[in-house]
């Protein structure tokens, strides 16, 4: 099924049945993956699907739990942290790893500066940067500040860093996410041209048309699994997204249950703007399920955050039940019954060294107190509540959040929000990093939520959640909301087509 | 799956010693051992008269590290702290010797209220230079301490500002020589502030949000706190202990001078950080930095008491304490 090419080049780097688990789920099952020398490889598949995980293992930074990885041929166990760059082979990260303060021949050299008799030799490395800058044709000053670059200027000293470093492998995370068009020709130039010296990419990128105009072949994963390999030139981006998303739904979500057409409106959001967002609208009705789907950096959390009040709007309405909602204002929002629930639950949702009872009512410590005092014994009825309500499982009542699972710190937070009984949620990511089993609750605990009377937005990066959940899908693309489907529409296709850039919503 | 087990488990919870937070006891852990090295030293050392004595030496230190206790867990510190008693020192007593209030009773009630405004505004300002100026908490009150100092040295030109009414002297000295129903003022007060402190930081709604800013501040941001709001008032309440501290030292010796409360801010930050709150802010033990404050005074007064260490060492040796204290709670939190 993997039509081979007549004069195919030495395959440089391969990964042979790989198999990664993290905690006892595995991510990543019985992979193949070969990279020829001198070609341009995509690696495709859906958020989650497995591509970073398998990129971290093949730069070395994470090990494979079976499976080999052969360079030119031979066995190898890829050193960790990044000492895979000695062998030529040079991971180019989404964040860059560059110091700001450091300039362009300071950042190439990093880590392995050149002496002499115990003295930088800043002549020779300033030379060397600027021979590897001239042949990326790139005219960045090599004493320039890397605070001073261009993202696209970062984008091109990464690269460079790599090739100064001979590298024969270069894996590239996203790296037009940040660029403009022209910044992306640019670097695509370049790379084509170190691809004809024999330098080999792996491309990891979610835009369809870069990869057909890129890669030479494509490999698609889905759900850790290899899907096909193939030659960029025997497929169209209909039929790439085809194979990232051919996959059956599962018995996972509950039945859904579609609010009545007349039903009250209760979330108006009228042209919202933020520094990313652009003109995005959208209304939910009492009772729905509204999706917001996408690919990572579409800029839904940032809408959501302008919506809940956490992130000030440059312009734009919100109105929840008739009444306007400041700007910015997260108090208001709350007071008119709006919640947000995050989804980094570590770094914004829970305080992970204090206790469940801290935690799950901070956001509602108002109905605990009288007079100023805060009732423990109240507090802890909240959480006996709570912990019964949404079937949080520990074995020690007075646990850390940091100590407990991801699923029950999921649970948790859920619960924490719930408490400010809001008649609409907005849960950002509601199953990321959790088992299949606890995603199955938090799906019940969605929709039973829904039948209640509240009103809940999901906005999910897993397509099947998004689809399983809600009757209402809008498609975000770049900061705005490109398109939004009902019933029959809702579909993995229609919905990748959409983030894609592939098909977009008529203007109102 | 165990996970019904675990439920099971969950309801039937017991308390072990292994649920003792070692981190809260090791203070008062620290200072029983203090007292029995003492007692070793010199028997005159655990006589209930100079316990009192070290407790009521230890007020000042004491009752402003409370007040650190609230900045330091939400994530902040206060370095003007020790500046801001002589300012509120001075002031006080510039107002009395004023006489703009002819009675004495009346004078000093005003005084006290004067004083207890110009803490707050003190630590008003120090709040809204870290919160609205943006400004870290080292930098904005390193400025603070210098303009408290500087200030002060210009009111007393350099000198001493004394209290001059001997009728408001002979009112206000009960305030620290006397005692209540046998225990003397001082200790009456710490305990009482302590109390009060204590209550607002483990059982009202604002010492939750103190910890929870201290603890994640993008947190108590989603958590829909006004993490702001809830940093100046930290700040203010640092700036009432230091006023409630100056009542208490103002009728100690009557005069105040530029070199008042010189070094305080880094022994009140020491008794905060003995007594175990971190220094990284989120967790507040206000028990612990009463505790760490005597730990200070009664390391000072064993010295005394003993012949062999010289006690022209004794900052050395509050500098060690600090260093060990910090090694002792690392130590303890590896092993939890």
């Amino acid at each position: 099924m993997n039509p081979e090419t007549v004069d195919a080049a030495p395959v440089v780097l391969e990964a042979r049945r790989i198999s990664k688990s993290f905690s006892g789920v595995q991510v990543l099952f019985s992979v193949n993956f070969e990279l020829r020398a001198g070609e341009i490889h995509a690696l495709m598949g859906e958020n989650g699907a497995g591509k970073s995980t398998l990129v971290k293992i093949l730069s070395g930074f994470e090990q494979p739990s079976s499976g080999e990885i052969l360079l030119d041929g031979h066995p190898v166990k890829l050193p960790a942290n990044g000492a895979a760059e000695a062998l030529g082979i040079v991971i180019i990260h989404q964040e860059f790893n560059l110091a700001e303060h450091l300039t362009v021949a300071e950042s190439l050299f990093l880590g392995r500066e050149v002496t002499r008799f115990g003295v930088l030799d800043r002549k020779y490395m300033r030379a060397e940067t600027r021979r590897v800058l001239d042949l990326l044709g790139c005219r960045v000053d090599a004493n320039a500040l890397i605070g001073s670059l261009s993202i696209a200027e970062k984008q091109m000293v990464e690269i460079a860093k790599a090739i100064s470093r001979d590298a024969r492998v270069v894996f590239m995370d996203e790296p037009t996410a940040v660029l403009s068009r022209e910044e992306t020709n640019f670097l695509f130039r370049q790379v084509r041209k170190l691809r004809d010296q024999g330098t080999s990419f792996v491309f990891v990128s979610h835009k369809l048309d870069e990869v057909i105009e890129l890669t030479d072949r494509v490999t698609v994963l889905r759900d850790g699994q290899w899907v096909k390999t193939a030659p960029t030139s025997m497929l169209d981006g209909e039929s790439i997204a085809q194979l990232m998303v051919g996959r059956e739904m599962s018995s996972l979500y509950p039945a859904k249950t579609e609010p009545d057409v007349d039903e009250e409106v209760v979330l108006r959001a009228d042209s919202i703007s933020t520094d990313y967002v652009k003109d995005a609208s959208f209304e939910v009705r009492k009772g729905e399920i509204l999706g917001f789907s996408g690919m990572i950096g579409s800029g839904r959390t940032e809408l959501m955050e302008a919506v809940a009040g956490l992130r000030p709007r440059l312009s734009g309405e919100v109105t929840i039940r008739g009444e306007a909602v400041p700007s910015g204002d997260v108090h208001a929002a709350n007071r008119c019954g709006l919640a947000y629930m995050t989804k980094d639950r570590k770094g914004k949702g829970l305080l992970l060294n204090s206790g469940m009872t801290a935690n799950l009512t901070l956001q509602s410590l108002d109905q605990h107190t009288s007079l100023g005092y805060l009732n423990p014994t109240s507090e802890a009825a909240s959480l006996e509540k709570a912990r019964r309500r949404f079937d949080i499982r520990v074995r020690d009542g007075n646990v850390v959040a940091r100590r407990m699972s991801g699923g029950n710190q999921q649970k948790l937070l859920l619960a924490k929000v719930m408490e400010t009984e809001p008649g609409i949620i907005i849960i950002d990511e509601p199953t990321r990093g959790i088992d299949v089993g606890t995603k199955q609750q938090i799906y019940h605990f969605i929709s039973a939520l829904a039948r209640d009377g509240r009103s809940i937005i999901v906005v999910s990066s897993e397509m099947p959640e998004v689809i399983g959940l809600c009757t209402r899908v809008a498609v975000m693309r770049e900061g705005r909301i490109v398109g939004m489907l009902e019933g029959d529409e809702i579909s993995e296709q229609e919905i990748m087509r959409y983030a894609a850039g592939l098909k977009r919503m008529a203007a109102a | 799956m165990s996970a019904n087990e675990e439920t099971i488990q969950s309801t039937i919870h017991r308390r072990t010693w292994r649920d003792v937070d070692l981190r809260a006891v090791a203070p008062f852990a620290a200072l029983a051992l203090l007292l029995v090295v003492g007692a070793i030293v010199n028997p005159n050392f655990i006589g209930l008269n100079n316990l009192a004595n070290v407790a009521t030496r230890s007020a000042f230190i004491a009752i402003i590290a409370v007040g650190a206790t609230f900045v330091i867990s939400a994530g902040d510190l206060d370095l003007s702290v020790g500046s801001m008693v002589a300012f509120v020192a001075s002031l006080m007593i510039l107002f009395m010797n004023s006489g703009v209030i002819a009675d004495p009773a009346l004078m000093l009630t005003a005084a006290v209220v004067f004083a207890v405004a110009a803490g707050a505004a003190c630590g008003l300002a120090n709040g809204l230079i870290t919160t609205v100026g943006r400004i870290e908490p080292f930098i904005a009150t390193l400025g603070t301490m210098g303009i408290y100092r500087g200030l002060t040295t210009w009111l007393s030109q350099g000198g001493a500002i004394t209290l001059r009414e001997p009728q408001i002297q002979e009112l206000y000295r009960p305030a620290y020589f006397g005692s209540i129903l046998g225990v003397p003022v001082p200790i009456a007060i710490i305990l009482a502030v302590t109390a009060v402190a204590a209550f607002i930081l483990y059982r009202t709604r604002y010492g939750r949000h103190v910890v929870a800013v201290g603890s994640n501040s993008d947190v108590a941001r989603y958590s829909g706190i006004s993490v702001n709001r809830v940093r100046t008032i930290a700040f203010v309440i640092q700036g009432l202990c230091v006023a409630i501290a100056v009542l208490l030292y103002v009728p100690r010796l009557g005069s105040t001078s530029a070199t008042t409360g010189i070094l305080w801010e880094l022994q009140a930050i020491t008794a905060v950080v003995v007594g175990g709150t971190a220094l990284k802010g989120g967790a507040g033990r206000v028990w612990g930095t009463i505790c760490g404050a005597f730990i200070l005074e009664l390391v000072g007064n064993i010295m005394l008491l003993s012949n062999f260490i010289s006690e022209y060492l004794i900052g050395a040796m509050q500098g060690a304490i600090i260093i060990i204290a910090m090694l002792v709670q690392r130590s303890l939190v590896r092993k939890s």
